[in-house]
């Protein structure tokens, strides 16, 4: 047998350590639910899903008791429905995204992404209108999440939807104000978006996906948090062998439940998606792990250098556990799902710009920021701009989750509740990009896309 | 199946025979067991097969759940593949 102390290891991973595993997603395919009438297609979107997911929730708890780990969310993810609806002659697709709300209701999953468009180099006709439909579906529905990709190493970038999306984040937070501007939390901007991303809101099945498909996140801050608590003072050598050592089990569990889930429902397995993905909950926090390295606070000089050690560390830890890893795969840090990145921001360490800084060197971007409710859609659209640019010249997933949350100024806190936590609002530059983002047209891809 | 269990506590007479002879009433076989004391507190795994009892895995975990309750006793049962996936390349 298994020795004693590697047993309680990893008991006590899961008792006090919150070792979880953040989501198991069903990718489904829509393609087959195109129709010429819109309601006809949303009924066969909701029939399908239905029947496809049916057993998810169920067989989830069932693996959650026998293999005693906590699964957290149950989710799916759908096929980008720009694509699936661009044959639909009539009505709005929020018909669809009411749809997927109901579908994801009946099923007992907590959120479905997918309501989603990729037009990093430019839109179809059913491009435009989905996204002109995002504000009215974030607000009418509560489960659905929404995805829109402007930018990819090889097209550059969509300046004419970056433009767009600011004004959508703008509608949207406006149309959610009693909400503090809660449909904005469902709704990311990609550059370099990823076909099979578990993690929400960003999740979709992309075109080359199969029929369907499972997809599993693995969390564990808490985890690597503790072994650091056990090398304090040591060289960064034995930092990065520590955070390997805890990443390879972490991505041990999530494999082994990947697999089981994919055998029990009888759908291929995936990825398994390493994302250090942290929670509003005590000890479970991407911060704290950089403060653990010996920073008095996240967001001082010297965090990039830390979060950019333990990125590394997390996929080279995570790769030989896993046979396939895929999804985003790198650490999180949304502010308002944090406790540590909720604490630094309080405390005026970490700054925006810092923010933007350590998006260079992890997944996935500005995610979960809250700004004051009179930012403008252009400074939002420089904002995603930038962390556009990020992604696009590193050749790595970045996404910008922005709250302009109405009636705040920077300081306030505003709410969501749940996984989504809170968050303080930070302060933006006030200088105006307005010119910047009007020119519109694309940035041309960088010199290194031409690898052919 | 084979599942690891964990039962730890504060010493004292008789945990293991409290949780052994609930296993044996419900026909469930041990096939390793290791047990020490670490600073006063009792740790005990056990490398169980439950394909001998007639009682579904969840039955037993909410047994052994309901004894560890009743008797001070923290109870994990889980199955063994996780543990030789995370400690074993």
């Amino acid at each position: 047998m298994l020795n004693i102390s590697d047993i309680m290891q990893t008991v006590n991973m899961i008792d006090h350590q919150h070792l979880d595993i953040r989501t198991i997603t069903l990718g489904i395919s829509l393609y087959d639910c195109a129709d010429p009438d819109i309601k006809a297609c949303a009924r066969k979107i909701y029939d399908k899903i239905c029947r496809k997911a049916e057993h998810l929730v169920e067989t989830g708890c069932e693996i959650e008791r026998e293999y005693g780990i906590p699964i957290i969310n149950k989710r799916i993810s759908v096929t980008p429905v720009a694509q699936v609806a661009a044959s639909c002659t009539n009505g709005s697709y929020a018909t669809i995204g009411q749809a997927l709300d109901s579908a994801a209701k009946s099923c007992g999953v907590n959120f479905i992404g997918g309501f989603s468009a990729l037009v990093h180099k430019g839109f179809t006709d059913s491009d435009r209108r989905l996204i002109e439909a995002i504000p009215e579906t974030l607000s009418s529905t509560e489960l659905v999440c929404s995805s829109v990709n402007v930018a990819t190493t090889k097209a550059g970038i969509n300046m004419d939807a970056v433009a767009l999306m600011g004004r959508i984040i703008k509608d949207t937070a406006e149309r959610t104000a009693s909400q503090d501007g809660l449909g904005c939390a469902k709704l990311v901007v990609f550059a370099n978006a990823v076909e099979d991303n578990p993690f929400m809101a960003g999740a979709f099945h992309g075109s080359g996906e199969g029929e369907c498909v499972i997809n599993v996140g693995v969390s564990g801050p808490g985890v690597v948090y503790r072994a650091l608590q056990d090398v304090k003072g040591e060289s960064f050598d034995v930092v990065a062998e520590t955070v390997k050592r805890t990443a390879f089990r972490i991505t041990r569990m999530g494999q082994v439940v990947a697999a089981a889930a994919s055998e029990r429902l009888g759908v291929p397995f995936g990825i398994v998606d390493l994302s250090l993905a942290p929670t509003p909950a005590q000890g479970d926090s991407v911060a704290r792990i950089l403060e653990a390295m010996g920073l008095e606070v996240c967001g001082t000089h010297g965090t990039t250098a830390a979060l950019a050690l333990l990125n590394d560390a997390v996929k080279k830890g995570g790769v030989m556990a896993s046979g396939h890893v895929g999804g985003l795969s790198g650490a999180f840090i949304p502010v308002s799902e944090d406790e540590g990145m909720i604490a630094a921001v309080k405390s005026g360490a970490l700054s925006l710009e810092k923010l933007e800084a350590m998006t260079c060197v992890c997944s996935v971007g500005l995610d979960m920021i809250a700004v004051p409710g009179d930012t403008t859609p252009e400074t939002l659209s420089a904002i995603i701009a930038d962390e556009a640019a990020i992604g696009v010249i590193n050749s790595k997933t970045t996404a910008v989750r922005i709250i302009p949350a109405p009636g705040k100024k920077a300081g306030d806190m505003v709410e969501f509740g749940g996984l989504l936590g809170s968050a303080p609002v930070m302060a933006v530059n006030s200088a105006s990009a307005h010119d910047f983002i009007a020119r519109g047209g694309r940035i041309p891809a960088p010199i290194h896309s031409l690898k052919n | 199946m084979k599942a690891i269990m964990t039962v730890t506590a504060n010493d004292r007479v008789g945990i293991i025979a409290s949780v052994c002879s609930l296993l044996a009433s419900m026909d469930v076989n041990i096939l390793d067991i290791s047990q020490t004391v670490m600073e006063g507190i009792f740790t005990m795994t056990l490398l169980v097969d439950t394909s001998t009892s007639k009682h579904s895995f969840d039955e037993i975990r909410t047994a052994l759940i309901q004894r560890g309750e009743a008797e001070e006793l923290v109870i994990h049962i889980q199955r063994s593949d996780i543990f030789e996936a995370m400690h074993r390349v």
